[in-house]
């Protein structure tokens, strides 16, 4: 093992939201302390909430990008390793191995932070492997994507869950036509209860997107008119560009390689500390006693209690229940799920698009809300009265 | 400035003295200083500690 030439009192791995954060929270508690981050990617820094809504902000691509990996290197006094891929944590020495555009590198830490995101779940069918059908989960992705498409193209998105209903409006609003394919009976199926879903399906309708409920596509084909989509009832769509959104799997690889215990996502204590005491993991990749939480709320809740800790004052994550706000115009939707496998009921309230439901357990309590249209304001005032997502 | 408005870092919805949020109790001429520290973003939830000043020229 070569001797580390470079030291962080804090290496933190990935530079999304999740690693960002932290630096920056860091920066604000420690104005000393060395702080590196390594990201595969070019190091700009950009809000990914914001992809999936771009076209009705008016953003390109590189707009996008809030900061690059320079000025994010001064603004907060951080050493910024782009380009460059961890290749294995030696957690015996405390270095990692990175792969840079120089050549391989040994940095040595003190605090080791995986802030390494999640991976979109592929789809393979029929004729993918021809044709297709990617996945958007960065802002490389996104302007590898953007560059491909025609103006007013066809656009088949594969999942109608909530970035597949996003990415779904935001390019029928900017002239493009979109089908969508979804086992589910209605959009958003995993966040609003039925009667909701129906009326997010029919403003998502009336917007113009046209829906392909209960069906999955079992077969795509390039073709001299464009590519074809056969779905398991034997209807076929003609598009142009495709997009896949059915999820996200934490990236637990090079935690698992380095034998940090992994289940759903890298599992960390109320610390957020894996199962080395000298390694951290939030965001996307952690799995906390929550669960896995792919949202922005809780990794920004995340990174403020790390930042405590790795200054020196232990801090156990504390989330409130986190409201995650859907960003269809066509008609705005707030969800704050119950855990998963809870018990009790909907009950709704509301007329039109407007509408409000509570999830009701056993004993009368509120466990969780989804909101649509103009009930969507009351997100605040609702977020207080449901319980925790972890306590104190 | 003496009164910046302040930028979402996750959304960038921008809060405008100026205008305030009437809707949310916080009337116009509103310091971002003096917003409750309990509020959140209106368009994504996150907190008042994650929005930024706001650059002159942007």
């Amino acid at each position: 093992m070569n001797a580390s030439l470079y030291h962080a009192d804090t290496l933190i791995i990935g530079t999304g939201m999740a690693g960002i954060t932290l630096a920056r929270e860091l920066r604000k508690l420690d104005s000393t302390a060395s702080i590196h981050l390594i990201t595969g990617d070019d190091g700009s820094v950009y809000s990914k909430p914001m992809i999936s809504n771009a076209f009705k902000q008016n953003k390109t691509p590189q707009s996008l990008a809030q900061k690059n990996a320079d000025q994010l290197g001064e603004e907060l006094n951080v050493q910024v390793w782009n380009h460059s891929t961890v290749t294995a944590i030696n957690r015996a020495d405390k270095a990692v191995i990175v792969n840079t555009a120089e050549g391989r590198n040994v940095i040595g830490y003190a605090k080791l932070v995986l802030a390494v995101g999640a991976s979109p779940r592929p789809y393979a069918v029929d004729g993918s492997a021809s044709l297709p059908l990617p996945t958007i989960n960065s802002l490389d992705d996104y302007t590898r994507w953007r560059e491909d498409l025609k103006d007013g193209g066809r656009v088949l998105i594969i999942g109608a869950g909530l970035i597949g209903v996003e990415f779904a409006n935001d390019l029928v609003g900017a002239g493009y036509s979109v089908d969508v394919v979804d086992p589910a009976p209605h959009p958003l199926s995993r966040l609003l209860p039925d009667e909701l879903g129906q009326v997010m399906q029919n403003a998502l309708a009336d917007a113009g997107i046209r829906f392909h409920l209960r069906r999955v596509v079992a077969g795509v084909a390039k073709g001299a008119d464009g590519n074809t989509a056969v779905l398991d009832d034997g209807k076929r769509i003609a598009f142009d560009h495709a997009l896949t959104a059915i999820g996200l799997v934490a990236n637990t690889d090079l935690a698992k390689t380095a034998g940090l215990a992994v289940d759903s996502g890298i599992k960390v204590d109320a610390f957020l500390r894996t199962s080395d005491p000298d390694i951290y993991a939030l965001g996307d990749c952690a799995q906390t006693d929550a669960g896995v939480l792919p949202y922005i709320l809780p990794l920004m809740a995340e990174a403020r209690a790390l930042a405590a800790t790795l200054s020196g004052t232990p801090t156990k994550v504390q989330l409130p229940a986190l409201p995650v706000a859907v960003k269809t115009p066509a008609l705005p939707a707030v969800v704050c799920p119950p855990k998963p496998g809870a018990e009790g009921e909907w009950v709704i309230e509301g007329v039109g698009p407007d509408r409000r439901a509570l999830f009701v357990g056993p004993d009368g309590q509120s466990l969780g809300f989804a909101l649509i249209g103009a009930e969507t304001k009351a997100r605040q005032a609702l977020a207080k009265e449901m319980p925790e997502l972890l306590a104190a | 400035m003496a009164n910046p408005k302040y930028i979402c870092v996750v959304c960038n919805y921008v809060y405008d003295p100026a205008v305030g949020m009437p809707d949310d109790g916080i009337p116009a001429g509103t310091a971002f200083a003096d917003i409750p520290d309990d509020w959140a973003c209106p368009d994504c939830g996150v907190s008042k500690e994650d929005f930024e000043v706001m650059e002159a020229a942007a």
